[in-house]
C-alpha cells in the first residue's frame, strides 16, 4: 500500500489559529500512538498570537536521512520520509541538528528518533491524516492540487526552500499569497534566524492607528 | 445546611478533579473497536459530527465523521479528547450522601433510598412552605428530550414556577433581541452561506477559541473575496489577520452599532426598499442615531474615527454580508441592546434572508439552541411558547393532562433564583448540568446561598463544585450514555447517539427525574420508556409554535443528516398534514410563509415586517474609575469548556493550558512593575484572585482578561458583577472596573493543589 500520488499535504500558516486540534489529534495516531510529532510553535506570544503548525515536510532528498549513519530513515517510494526503524537507529541526533526544519527528535527515554510518517497508517490506505482531517481552520490541508486550487484563489503553494546555500524540494506544499508565489517561488527558512525577521511583524489591518501598535492611543 | 461538610481538601482527594489520560486500550494499538457510533461532540454549540470508538461497554477513541456536513470530520481539541472523560476516575457511580465523619464529605447510599430522601425532603419543604419553595435549575448541555421532561417536572409535578437554566448565563441577550426583531429566535442561514459573501462581521466572538470550526468558513469566505471585520478588546487569532480590527473598549458595543448606523444613514448606505417594506421603526432609530457622531462614538468606543468609517463603508456598500456576534456584545447589563443594535445594521442593509446573507448568534453551548426552546426558561412552555399567554397555556396543559389553572407562571431568572434562596423564599434546590458556584457572577454570593438551603439535591456524572453543597447527589448520565437530540447552532436539529451503558448505579438523567416523580407519588406524565417517547410527545407540544418541531423524526434526522426548525407536520397555509417537509435551513426568504405572518411577510409578526429598534447605549454597571482603573473582562480558552467540570478532568486539555493567567498589555504591566509570569492580584469591589501575569501585546493595555474555567480562588467570577440585563437578565460577564497589583507571593493555593483543581 501507498499514499495516493495525487493526494498532497499543503500547509498554509496565515490560516492557524493555534487551537493544537493538530497537536492532540497527532497523539491519537496508529503509528506513534500517545505522542504526538506535530510542533505548534508560537512565533512570539509577547506580541502577537501567531502560532504555525510544524509537520514533517518530507524533503525529496532528505537531510535526515543523508547525515544518518545507521542508515534508519527510508524514504517509501511515494515520498514520504518515514520515522527512524527501531533495529537501526543508535539515537545519535544526528537527523536532530541536520534537519532544515527543526522536525525529528529524539526520544531518550526509548532510545529512537521519532517524527511524523504522515500518518502513514492512514494516508497509505488512502486516507487523510489525522491533523488535517481534524484541522478547524484548514490551515493544514490534505487532498489534491486541483482542490486546493479551487478552494484558495488567493494563494498558491510553493515547496521550494533555501536553507542557507541548500535548495530543498518537498513533497509537503506551503501556501504563500499567489502573487508572491509567482515573484518568489520559494521560502527563505534561515531569514528566521534575523533578529527582526520581516515574517514576525504583526501586520494588523487597523486603520488610523500608528504602525504596528493598534493600541497606541489607548491611554494607561 | 448546606456548608461543604469537609475541607475542600478531602472532597478532592476523593473526587477530583484527577486527570484522565491515555493509558491502556486507549493506548494499544492493537485493540480493534468493536463498533463506530456515529454522534455529536459533548461540549459547544457547533456539535461536531464524531464517530466514537466502543469496545467492551467503553469508549476507547474517536475516528473523525467526514460525511457529517457541518464539520467534515474537522474538531477542536476538546472534541478530539473529549472521549478521555469516560471511565473516569472521577465518575460518580453510586449515589452519594453529605456525611461530615467521612474523609471526603460523602458516602455512598442506595440508589432507592437516595430518591426516598430527595422525593420525602421535597415533598416536606412543600407542605411546609408551599410549592414555590422548591428551586429547579436546568442546563443547556442537556438533550431537548431532557430539557422538556424537566420543565415539565417543574410544572406538573413540583408545581412550582422556580426553573431556570444556565443558558441564562449565555443565550439570553440574543434570544430576546431576536424576538423583539424578528419575532422568532434563531440563526437565519446554514454556515454554508458565509461562503461567497462580501463582508462578514464578527462583533464579539472569539471563534478561534469558542468556535473553533466556524473558522474555516470565515478562511474560505475570505478566499472567495470576503473582508474580514472583528470587533473585539482583544487580538484574537481570527483578528490578527482579519482586514479590519476594531479595539472597541469593553462594554460600549450599543455605542459603536449607532455611530456605524449614523455614518451609513448619512450616507444613504441603505435599503430603503427593504426599510419601507419589510420593517418598522427605522425613524425613531434614525432620529435616536443621530447624536452618535463620529467623534462622539470615537470617544466612546476607542475605534478610531477612520476605522468607523471603513467598517461603515465596507458594510453600507456591501451586496451580500453575514454579521454574527457571541457573548463578546451579549454578556452586558446591555447586552439586549447590543445585540439589537447589530439586527439594525442588518436590517438597514436589507441583507437578511437570502442566500448569501444572514445573521446569527454563535451559541456557546452544545443545545444552546434547543435548551432554551422548550421549557427550562422560567417564562416559557415547549414550542418557544410564552408561560404568560393564556392560549399558550391551554395547548400545554392539554398536551400534559392538566387543567391550565394548575400551571404555575412565570418564574424568575437563575441568578435571581439565587436572591430567593438568600431571602429565604426558596429552601430546596434540584440542580442538573448547571455548576453555579463557579459559573455565576460574584460567586462568594452564589456560596452564601447554597450555605442556606435546607436542602439540596445535584444530579451529575462528576461531583462539580456546586454538588459539594449537596445532601445527595444522584449518578446521571454522561452524553455517550443516552440517546437524543440537540438543535445546534445553525438551527439544525440532529441526533446524539447512545455509544455505552451508563455505570454502577448510574442512570439516564430522564429516568432520575422520572424516579423522583414517583416517588413523589405524582408519576402522572413521568412514565417515558425511552427518549423517543419523549421526543414524540415534544413533537405535539411543540406544534403550532414557532419553534415547530412536529415534523421533525429521529430517521429525518438520521437520514438527512440534521433537520432544521421548523419543520411542520401540517402544512402552515392550509392544515394539510405533511409527511415530508425537510425543515427551513433559511429564514425570512421572500415570499416564506410562517404561521405568525400568515403571508403578510416573511417575518414571524403579524404584519410580516421586522422590527427596528432603538438599541440604547448605556454605560456598564461598575464602570472602571479612578479608584478601580482597568476593565476586567472574561471569556474562554480553546482547550476548557464554561466550568470545566469535564474538561479539567481531561489530562490532555489541562496539560494544553493548565491554570488561568491575567492577560494584560505591556504597557499596563510596566506601569505595575510586573513581569510575565509574575503573581498578579487583580481586585474588584466583590473580591480578590491571584494568578501569575501574561504579558502580551494582544489586548488593550486598559483592560485585562481572565478566563473563567477554575474553580474556588482561581475563579473570576469571584470579582465580576451581578449586575444584568433588564430585559435578558444575562449577568454582566465582560467588564467592570478593577485594579491590578504585584501580589505579595504565590497565593495559598498554589501549595496544595494540583493546576485543574
Amino acid at each position: 500500500m501507498a499514499k495516493p500520488d495525487y493526494l498532497l499535504f499543503f500547509i498554509d500558516p496565515n490560516r492557524c489559529i493555534g487551537c493544537q486540534a493538530c497537536v492532540q489529534a497527532c497523539s491519537e495516531c496508529d503509528t506513534h500512538r500517545g505522542e504526538s510529532m506535530i510542533h505548534l510553535e508560537f512565533i512570539s506570544r509577547s506580541e502577537s498570537v501567531q502560532t504555525v503548525p510544524v509537520v514533517c515536510m518530507h524533503c525529496d532528498q532528505p537531510t535526515c536521512a543523508e547525515v544518518c549513519p545507521a542508515d534508519a530513515i527510508k524514504r517509501t517510494g511515494d515520498g514520504v520520509v518515514q520515522s527512524a526503524r527501531k533495529p537501526r537507529c543508535i539515537a545519535c541526533g544526528n537527523c536532530v541538528v541536520a534537519c532544515p526544519f527543526g522536525v525529528p527528535e529524539l526520544y531518550e527515554d526509548r532510545k529512537i528518533m521519532m517524527k511524523c510518517d504522515m500518518c502513514y497508517d492512514r494516508t497509505s490506505v488512502g486516507r487523510k491524516p489525522m491533523c488535517a482531517t481534524v484541522c478547524p481552520s484548514q490551515a493544514l490541508f490534505f487532498g489534491s492540487r486541483e482542490q486546493i486550487e479551487q478552494l484558495r484563489p488567493l494563494s498558491a503553494p510553493v515547496n521550494t526552500f533555501h536553507f542557507g546555500n541548500q535548495t530543498i524540494t518537498t513533497q509537503v506544499q506551503i501556501m504563500v499569497p499567489r502573487a508572491l508565489a509567482k515573484t518568489a517561488p520559494h521560502v527563505d527558512v534561515a531569514a528566521a534566524m534575523d533578529d527582526q525577521p520581516r515574517s514576525r511583524a504583526v501586520s494588523l489591518k487597523m486603520v488610523g492607528a500608528v504602525e504596528g501598535d493598534p493600541f497606541a492611543e489607548v491611554e494607561v | 445546611m448546606a456548608q461543604i461538610p469537609v475541607d475542600p481538601l478531602g472532597i478532592i482527594n476523593q473526587f477530583g478533579p484527577h486527570l484522565s489520560s491515555m493509558t491502556g486500550v486507549r493506548l494499544s494499538t492493537s485493540v480493534e473497536p468493536e463498533r463506530l457510533v456515529k454522534t455529536h461532540c459533548c461540549f459547544c454549540g457547533q456539535q461536531c459530527g464524531i464517530q466514537l470508538k466502543v469496545r467492551d461497554n467503553q469508549v476507547i477513541g474517536f475516528e473523525p465523521w467526514e460525511d457529517f456536513p457541518f464539520n467534515r470530520g474537522m474538531l477542536c481539541p476538546k472534541g478530539v479528547k473529549r472521549y478521555l472523560q469516560g471511565s473516569h476516575p472521577d465518575r460518580l457511580t453510586t449515589a452519594l450522601r453529605r456525611d461530615a465523619s467521612s474523609a471526603s464529605g460523602f458516602s455512598s447510599m442506595p440508589y432507592a433510598d437516595a430518591i426516598e430522601r430527595v422525593a420525602s425532603e421535597i415533598g416536606r419543604i412543600q407542605q411546609k412552605h408551599g410549592q414555590g419553595a422548591v428551586g429547579v435549575l436546568g442546563g443547556a448541555s442537556l438533550t431537548t428530550e431532557k430539557t422538556y421532561l424537566l420543565g415539565k417536572f417543574a410544572r406538573v409535578c413540583l408545581k412550582t414556577p422556580f426553573i431556570d437554566y444556565n443558558g441564562r448565563l449565555c443565550m439570553v441577550s440574543a434570544g430576546a433581541a431576536n424576538k423583539k426583531a424578528f419575532g422568532i429566535d434563531r440563526t437565519t442561514n446554514p454556515w454554508s452561506d458565509m461562503v461567497g459573501t462580501d463582508v462578514i462581521w464578527v462583533a464579539g466572538s472569539n471563534v478561534a477559541e469558542c468556535s473553533p470550526i466556524t473558522t474555516n468558513y470565515i478562511w474560505q469566505a475570505r478566499e472567495q473575496g470576503a473582508r474580514i471585520i472583528v470587533q473585539d478588546p482583544r487580538i484574537t487569532p481570527v483578528a490578527r489577520t482579519c482586514d479590519l480590527y476594531l479595539p472597541v473598549k469593553p462594554g460600549r458595543d450599543a455605542a459603536l452599532f449607532a455611530g456605524v448606523l449614523q455614518i451609513m444613514i448619512e450616507r444613504d448606505w441603505l435599503d430603503h426598499a427593504f426599510i419601507a417594506e419589510h420593517t418598522v421603526g427605522f425613524e425613531q432609530v434614525a432620529e435616536y442615531c443621530r447624536e452618535w457622531t463620529l467623534s462622539r462614538t470615537a470617544d466612546v468606543t476607542g475605534v478610531p474615527q477612520r476605522a468607523l468609517l471603513q467598517a461603515a463603508e465596507w458594510w453600507g456598500t456591501a451586496k451580500t454580508s453575514f454579521l454574527f456576534h457571541a457573548r463578546g456584545i451579549e454578556h452586558h447589563s446591555n447586552g439586549v441592546q447590543n445585540a439589537l443594535g447589530t439586527i439594525n445594521l442588518v436590517l438597514a442593509s436589507g441583507r437578511i434572508g437570502k442566500p448569501k446573507s444572514g445573521y446569527g448568534t454563535i451559541v456557546g453551548q452544545a443545545n444552546g439552541q434547543g435548551g432554551r426552546e422548550h421549557g427550562q426558561k422560567c417564562d416559557q412552555l415547549p414550542g418557544w411558547r410564552d408561560i404568560s399567554n393564556p392560549d399558550h397555556r391551554r395547548y400545554i396543559a392539554g398536551v400534559w393532562g392538566v387543567d391550565e389553572q394548575e400551571l404555575p407562571g412565570p418564574g424568575v431568572d437563575a441568578y435571581e433564583l439565587f436572591r430567593k434562596i438568600d431571602r429565604g423564599e426558596i429552601k430546596a434546590l434540584l440542580s442538573i448540568c448547571f455548576n453555579p458556584k463557579v459559573s455565576l457572577p460574584d460567586n462568594a454570593f452564589v456560596t452564601r446561598c447554597l450555605e442556606k438551603l435546607e436542602f439540596f439535591a445535584v444530579i451529575d456524572f462528576f461531583l462539580n463544585d456546586t454538588a459539594w453543597h449537596a445532601d445527595v447527589v444522584l449518578p446521571g448520565s454522561l452524553h455517550e450514555e443516552d440517546e437524543g437530540t440537540v438543535t445546534q447552532v445553525e438551527g439544525r436539529i440532529i441526533k446524539i447517539n447512545k455509544a455505552v451503558d451508563c455505570p454502577g448505579d448510574a442512570r439516564e438523567d430522564w429516568r432520575i427525574i422520572q424516579d423522583i416523580a414517583t416517588a413523589l407519588g405524582r408519576p402522572h406524565g413521568f412514565t417515558f420508556e425511552h427518549p423517543r417517547a419523549i421526543f414524540e410527545e415534544l413533537r405535539i407540544a411543540s406544534k403550532g409554535g414557532v419553534a415547530d418541531y412536529s415534523g421533525v423524526t429521529y430517521e429525518k434526522i438520521t437520514q438527512h443528516l440534521g433537520v432544521f426548525w421548523p419543520c411542520y407536520s401540517e402544512d402552515p397555509r392550509t392544515g394539510a398534514p405533511i409527511d415530508d417537509h425537510l425543515g427551513t435551513p433559511r429564514l425570512f426568504e421572500p415570499g416564506s410563509y410562517n404561521p405568525v405572518a400568515r403571508g403578510s411577510g416573511p417575518f414571524y409578526f403579524p404584519d410580516g415586517r421586522a422590527r427596528f429598534n432603538v438599541a440604547d447605549y448605556r454605560p456598564p454597571v461598575d464602570d472602571a474609575n479612578e479608584e478601580f482603573p482597568i476593565y476586567l473582562t472574561t471569556g474562554r480558552v480553546v482547550s476548557q469548556f464554561l466550568s470545566g467540570t469535564q474538561t479539567r478532568r481531561i489530562g490532555p486539555l489541562v496539560k494544553q493550558y493548565p491554570e488561568p493567567r491575567i492577560e494584560m498589555h505591556p504597557r499596563l504591566a510596566t506601569k505595575l512593575g510586573l513581569a510575565d509570569g509574575d503573581w498578579a492580584t487583580a481586585e474588584t469591589r466583590r473580591g480578590t484572585i491571584t494568578l501569575r501575569a501574561q504579558v502580551v501585546t494582544t489586548i488593550r493595555p486598559d483592560t485585562i482578561f481572565i478566563p473563567y474555567h477554575w474553580p474556588g480562588r482561581k475563579s473570576p467570577n469571584q470579582l465580576t458583577v451581578a449586575a444584568q440585563d433588564p430585559i435578558s437578565k444575562i449577568p454582566q460577564y465582560k467588564v467592570c472596573g478593577c485594579r491590578v497589583r504585584r501580589a505579595d507571593g504565590p497565593p495559598e493555593y498554589a501549595a496544595t493543589l494540583e493546576p485543574q483543581q
